[in-house]
């Protein structure tokens, strides 16, 4: 069964529908993700879950436990779930114990103690207990919030955007850290993110939102290797659109030469589709034949992001260990390496459907 | 939640804006009122010298607060010399001495009869009028009382811009071979200039609403002016009028403080605030500096107050009877609860900002927020004219409905006077309430939410721990500035009802100086708290600067 259960809901503030239709699923102990650009709904879906905001249509279920729908609206604090916010929202006035005690003022004294102690120490601040918050750095700040948010042992926890006030360095390290505490106290939770790094480093299964709904619902390497539309290929990762029309069963005929790939439904011979070209399905060859020019170079330490210029003037980009280091106007040799390319119909025809 | 919000709270907070402009509108609209033979006269007679006057009086206390205010925030905030912590916060000491109490404390020290002329008299042997010695009791006199307590205003928001100046601009000008001096005219003041004006019009606000010193030195200005035509010719429709024009004059003021303000932010050139590289001083330059801090301390506080303690002390025995304990209980009352009624108040309505942040709940506070401005003078008319006209509809009803005549149910008694103290403190109370509530992040209740507390819990647990400092300090505020306040007092207040404040004026009035000075200390000494606490908050915002820095 699964632990969350989101059905079909609709929020709107006033006349604008900010949520629509969104539908997912969260299974004990995953943790699950909202990824999109701001404005996409993503952190809307996340108060609804929490009882923030109401919904228009479809249903919410925590555990079984049916806690919104059209009608009704369990207040947050009866839902029994944990969240993190953005800029942490910790209470200035109270030390850090105090702040992780915050949620389980009717435990037993013995019992509180103990659980501060223990999550103070898993977030790896034993010593930290008196200190206040204005005395602590931004990444210990965000611990704290996830030991508060913890700590009555909520059955889901809500995280929205809980890296984006913190230093870029900071963010994956985190996230990673964060993942592992969740894992290992088997926690369900939900990551709202707009950062696709963050989303892969923490999250079991990632949702991508945009206008509103979710366009896909997958693995990292799926939204990566197998987006089901533009937006999700574009948000994802990095790569060109290269156009091209069906020739044969599996066969695109584009500028870069004859492509095999998964045709899209509905596809016959002469129908035009674009093709996504990935920086990693063009391969640097020095002793490679085929040559493209160099038009643009970015070094990122590891390796280098090249744009190429193909002879037939298509744009693509190669992703190259760094020690290959090419001027611009150099000619390169290159490896197409198309063996499993995603299909898209043709844009304006995809949006005429809908 | 939402329902409640907007079925009563919004309306309310419309309401009490509407009610709160009553006085302003009151006085403003008394404009289109026919001018009566009173008005017509006084236009002819004395309105010129009252413009003269209160024109004369601005210019000067202009002058005289930017002297003494940009000069010692720029040595306070810039510059390193022997004392110079100290008069951080000794230099705000005067903004607890009211001018009216300095001005006659210093009348009694400087006149013929008085300490220093005697003194004078004596070492040379000089008689009246054979040796020159400027009057006391003229208008240079009060623009020296007014400049003396009211320069604070300048220092505070002066230095705050000082050193809220980012290091790289002052350096960058330094490596450009601007030397100090060069630096404080070409980049440091044009830096803090909005923030010198905006301080600037405050002082001026309270030169213009001045009744206390200006009526003590006999000087004919508006807010005297206004009181002659109520008291001495007893026609409201010409006091109104003048006071509509000395309205137009505060009005300019408020512009030209709100413009700079908002400049003031602009101004702002960089997030990034490190210590500022001081100057060393030394020589004969650091006693330059430690003495240009010094006078103002010296003559706006220290001295009126050592005096006042020496005139307390010959006096208290007489003074201090069952009729001062009286006084007292009265004033420590009325601040009392008018301070709760207004605290309340700003709760209501900054709450109901911050629930629902629409065009009309906003403006509806910034409407009803004015007041801070407005002179009491003005306040007092604007309220005795609407007041006086409601009760004599009352007294008509009741008496058709009753056979009886109630009275002056709400011009005549303390309500009025409560209104008043409303009107014009509740931007006080407002302004340090926000100030508290601005900390309590909206995500700070989702998260009590979230932890299980219901939005009452979240209320007790959350904004009441974090709520209590601001709302003790607007309490305090507004007590210590009810405490101080004379006009509104003197016109409105209920027959045979008096105040520490008028009773030490009404005694200073009659030349009876010393006898007034038990009454005097009181306000002084109650007045430092907040400077005290003003002082204190002052140095917690440097000091986390710093550790920001460290961090």
């Amino acid at each position: 069964m699964n632990l969350l259960q989101v059905d079909q809901i609709d929020v709107s503030y006033g006349k604008a529908r900010i949520v629509q239709e969104v539908s997912f699923a969260l299974g004990e102990g995953k943790i699950g993700c909202l990824l999109g650009p701001s404005g996409c709904g993503k952190t809307t879906v996340l108060r609804a879950i929490a009882g923030f905001e109401r919904v228009g249509q479809g249903s919410i279920e925590i555990a079984g436990r049916r806690v919104s729908d059209k009608k009704t609206c369990m207040p947050p604090e009866q839902r029994k779930i944990g969240m993190v916010f953005q800029d942490f929202a910790l209470f200035p006035n109270m030390s850090v114990a105090d702040n992780i005690r915050f949620g389980i003022r009717a435990w037993k004294q013995q019992e509180q103690d103990a659980r501060i102690h223990e999550l103070l120490a898993m977030i790896g601040m034993p010593a930290l207990g008196q200190a206040y918050p204005h005395q602590l750095s931004g990444g210990q700040q965000q611990r704290v919030a996830l030991a508060r948010a913890m700590a009555p042992k909520p059955t889901i926890l809500l995280l929205d955007e809980p890296f984006s006030s913190l230093d870029v360095e900071l963010r994956e390290q985190l996230a990673r850290e964060v993942r592992n505490i969740l894992k290992q106290e088997n926690i369900t939770a939900i990551l709202v993110t707009h950062d696709q790094q963050e989303a892969f480093a923490m999250a079991d299964d990632i949702c991508v939102m945009h206008e509103g709904r979710i366009q896909q619902h997958d693995t990292a390497y799926n939204l990566y290797h197998k987006p089901i539309n533009h937006f999700v290929a574009d948000f994802i990762g990095e790569g060109v659109i290269v156009p091209g029309m069906v020739v044969g069963g599996n066969t695109v005929n584009t500028e870069l030469g004859n492509i095999h790939g998964l045709v899209p439904v509905g596809c016959k011979p002469g129908c035009h589709v674009d093709v996504l070209v990935r920086p990693d399905d063009i391969v640097h060859d020095d002793e490679a034949t085929e040559t493209a020019t160099v038009v643009e170079r970015a070094f990122r330490g590891s390796d280098f992001l090249y744009t190429l210029r193909m002879p037939s003037g298509a744009e693509v980009l190669s992703l190259v260990p760094s020690h290959h280091d090419h001027e611009i106007n150099e000619k390169i040799g290159i490896h197409l390496k198309f063996d499993h390319l995603v299909i898209f119909k043709k844009q304006e025809a995809a949006q005429a459907e809908d | 939640m939402p329902n409640l919000a907007g079925r009563i709270w919004k309306p309310s907070i419309i309401l009490v804006a509407i009610v709160f402009s009553i006085p302003i509108l009151t006085i403003a609209s008394s404009i289109f009122e026919p001018s009566g033979e009173n008005w017509q006269h006084l236009k002819q007679t004395v309105l010129p010298e009252y413009l003269t006057n209160s024109g004369l009086l601005v210019l000067g206390v202009t002058v005289g607060t930017l002297l003494l205010g940009v000069s010692t925030a720029w040595l306070t905030a810039m510059c390193r010399f022997p004392g110079k912590s100290l008069f951080v916060w000794l230099l705000l000491l005067p903004l607890a001495m009211p001018a009216y109490i300095i001005a006659y404390t210093y009348t009694g020290m400087f006149d013929f009869a008085g300490p220093v002329q005697s003194l004078i008299r004596e070492w040379t042997g000089l008689r009246y009028g054979q040796y020159y010695f400027p009057e006391i009791r003229s208008l240079g006199g009060a623009i020296t009382m007014l400049s003396l307590v009211l320069y604070p205003y300048v220092y505070l928001l002066a230095r705050a811009a000082f050193l809220e100046q980012s290091v790289g601009v002052l350096e960058v000008s330094r490596t450009l071979g601007c030397g100090p001096w060069c630096s404080f005219y070409r980049v440091a003041l044009p830096l803090a200039r909005p923030a010198i004006v905006a301080g600037l019009s405050l002082a001026l606000m309270e030169t213009l609403a001045d009744y206390g010193t200006v009526a003590y030195f006999g000087l004919g200005v508006f807010t005297t002016g206004i009181f002659r035509t109520w008291f001495g010719m007893g026609d409201s429709i010409a006091a109104a009028k003048m006071a509509s024009l000395l309205l137009f004059f505060v009005f300019a003021l408020i512009v030209i403080e709100r413009v700079s303000r908002k400049r003031a932010q602009y101004h702002h050139t960089s997030t990034k605030y490190s210590r500022l590289p001081e100057y060393q001083l030394r020589g004969y330059r650091a006693w330059l500096a430690f003495l240009v801090c010094l006078v103002p301390v010296l003559f706006g506080f220290l001295l009126p107050a050592g005096q006042l303690s020496v005139w307390a002390v010959e006096t208290y025995q007489d003074m201090v009877d069952a009729s001062f304990i009286t006084l007292t209980l009265h004033t420590v009352l009325l601040g009392l609860s008018a301070a709760l009624l207004s605290v309340i108040l700003a709760l209501f309505l900054a709450y109901g900002r911050r629930m629902l942040p629409t065009k009309a709940v906003i403006s509806s506070i910034r409407v009803a927020s004015v007041g801070y401005a407005i002179p009491g003078t003005v306040i007092a008319v604007g309220i005795i004219i609407p007041f006086a006209w409601l009760d004599v509809q009352i007294n008509q009803v009741v008496e058709n409905i009753f056979g009886i005549t109630p009275g002056l149910l709400l011009s005549g008694t303390l309500f009025a006077l409560m209104f008043a103290y409303m009107v014009r403190f509740l931007a006080v109370s407002l302004q340090t309430v926000e100030s508290g509530l601005g900390k309590i992040k909206h995500s700070m209740d989702d998260a009590a939410r979230s932890l299980g507390y219901r939005p009452r819990q979240a209320l007790l647990k959350v904004h009441i721990p974090i709520m209590q400092g601001s709302v003790l300090t607007a309490l305090l505020i507004v007590f210590v500035d009810v405490m101080k306040e004379l006009p509104a007092t003197l016109i409105l207040r209920p027959f045979d009802f008096n105040t520490l404040a008028v009773r030490a004026f009404e005694l200073a009035s009659d030349e009876r100086l010393a006898d007034s000075s038990t009454a005097a200390l009181m306000i002084v000494l109650v007045g430092l708290l907040p400077v005290i606490y003003l002082s204190k908050t002052i140095a917690q915002s440097r000091a986390g600067t710093q550790n920001e820095t460290a961090l």
